[in-house]
């Protein structure tokens, strides 16, 4: 019995002698009927005008058993991740939670009418606001953009970046274009006004294939491939000379997996010797440039069966520094607490996984 | 030290090279801007021959979108994989410290001072008839190695 209750109160945090930052939490808008308090009248009437019953983009369909864990499903048909009080029982005190960042994946994104878009992004913002950062202080949350408009986009930042709640900028990782293009400056230029990250997240508009080579079959396929895409928007972001555009930026990569990184580094840097006059403002290595400007969160894991292949990446990632702690709730990767976390790593490592990198990265303290 | 007598000055005309074999080791000669440089005829990357590859200029940024051009006919690409070296110097361009090429000094003297030069002794270098019959009223590029 006493040994019970030593294992329940054993979670990570404790283990690690640290408290926890969440670098990926999923907040849901309920129904579109929650953000009408926030739009404007003529937006809220187009909404039910024109019969419009949510923008949940499906990224997580309800009958996947990645999409949910099943004690975060709500009894009352909800969206899980939509109810503050369930959220705070499942995350935020199992874990010892100090922060958790929530990242709203609501597609305004996809919206073709960018003045709507941009209205429905707002909305969202000032819901995220009123129902989970004026309720919870341990919540964080990345401002929601219609990146469609980079401009319009830039506005809502300004509106909202001196907000202490809002800690990043939210984009979504299959843009309508590479994230290097000037086009996104504007974005940058007001999130790094802001001291706020860049977090691209998995998901996004609808009108490419979401595969390079074409559209694929199965949800197994587009879930897998997301990675591709993260890989395609870094190799965009450095090699635009975004970072020497923009040398405080900072960029984190959600739900993007990272174990393919080294890879890409290593690739990167081979021919960027051979190429880079194409890309004059690049003067140092590719990889040098990512492990001071990307991070990546540890959910979902792309586990190899043998654990140390873990720690053998970090080493050829050259970086401790890179990785950030995140559950991705409520989204279902593992059952128990402590296989969020790869097993076995050295406690030093683990305490900057759990929050320590977060803690530099998004300047918490 | 040993001094090579490679080429004549007006066989390598400014903004072209010549490449030669000397003891062993082939050595890309430059003439640029009428000042003479020489770099080894072998890429420290994979072996390639260097020299032959396209000469240009040096090209960075402050930012995306604006172009520096500079030193134009001093950069030359590894013909393999388009690595930078600079010409003056034998140093790569991402990595001057270790990674560079070997560079040798070539100078211009004239063919009465070389004729004069008691005690210098002259090797034979690639042209070996013109070594013994250098013209008085020439220059020529002669390598120290």
């Amino acid at each position: 019995m006493d040994d019970a209750i030593t294992l329940e109160k054993e979670t990570l945090g404790n283990r690690a002698k640290t408290a926890v930052i969440d670098c990926d939490v999923h907040n849901a808008v309920p129904s579109i009927q929650a953000l009408f308090p926030y739009l404007p009248d003529r937006w809220r009437d187009y909404v039910v005008e024109h019969g419009i019953k949510s923008l949940e983009p499906n990224y997580y369909p309800r009958g996947s058993s990645l999409s949910a864990r099943p004690d975060s499903v709500l009894p009352n048909g909800d969206p899980p991740g939509s109810d503050l009080e369930v959220l705070q029982r499942q995350v935020l005190e199992p874990w010892n939670m100090e922060y958790a960042i929530l990242n709203c994946l609501y597609g305004v994104q996809m919206i073709h009418n960018e003045d709507w878009a941009a209205a429905m992004a707002r909305a969202v913002n000032d819901w995220q606001i009123a129902e989970w950062l004026d309720k919870e202080p341990r919540l964080r949350a990345s401002i929601v953009v219609a990146s469609q408009n980079p401009e319009q986009a830039a506005e809502e930042i300004h509106r909202l970046g001196k907000h202490p709640g809002f800690v990043q900028v939210l984009l979504m990782v299959r843009s309508e274009m590479l994230y290097g293009k000037k086009h996104f400056w504007p974005i940058y230029e007001a999130a790094q006004q802001y001291g706020l990250v860049i977090g691209i997240h998995a998901g996004g508009v609808t009108g490419y294939p979401t595969m390079p080579v074409g559209w694929p079959s199965y949800y197994l396929e587009d879930y897998v491939s997301q990675s591709q895409a993260f890989q395609s928007q870094i190799v965009s972001l450095v090699c635009e000379g975004t970072f020497q555009k923009f040398p405080r930026l900072r960029v984190a990569l959600l739900e993007s997996g990272f174990t393919w990184m080294p890879a890409l580094m290593w690739r990167l840097d081979k021919n960027w010797k051979g190429l880079r006059r194409e890309i004059p403002w690049v003067d140092r290595l590719p990889s040098e440039i990512i492990r001071e400007h990307f991070r990546l969160t540890i959910q979902p894991l792309d586990e190899s069966p043998k654990p140390e292949h873990l720690l053998q990446t970090m080493e050829q990632m050259r970086s401790q520094d890179m990785l950030l702690f995140s559950t991705d709730y409520p989204h279902w990767h593992f059952d128990e607490k402590e296989e969020a976390l790869p097993a076995n790593l050295p406690p030093s490592l683990e305490k900057k996984i759990l929050s320590e990198n977060a803690r530099s990265f998004y300047r918490f303290d | 030290m040993k001094k090579y007598f490679v080429a004549t000055v007006d066989e390598i005309p400014p903004g072209h090279r010549k490449i030669i074999s000397i003891a062993g080791r082939s050595i890309g000669i430059f003439n640029i801007n009428g000042e003479f440089f020489a770099i080894r005829n072998r890429c420290p990357h994979g072996g390639a021959p260097l020299c032959e590859g396209e000469l240009s200029g040096f090209v960075h940024s402050p930012v995306p979108g604006e172009y520096t051009y500079t030193r134009k006919g001093e950069i030359i690409r590894c013909p393999w994989h388009q690595w930078e070296f600079d010409v003056k110097t034998g140093q790569s361009w991402f990595d001057p410290v270790k990674t560079r090429v070997r560079s040798y000094d070539a100078k211009v003297e004239q063919g009465c001072a070389i004729a004069e030069s008691t005690g210098t002794k002259l090797e034979e270098g690639p042209h070996v008839a013109e070594t013994f019959h250098v013209s008085l009223d020439k220059d020529y590029v002669v390598l120290e190695m």
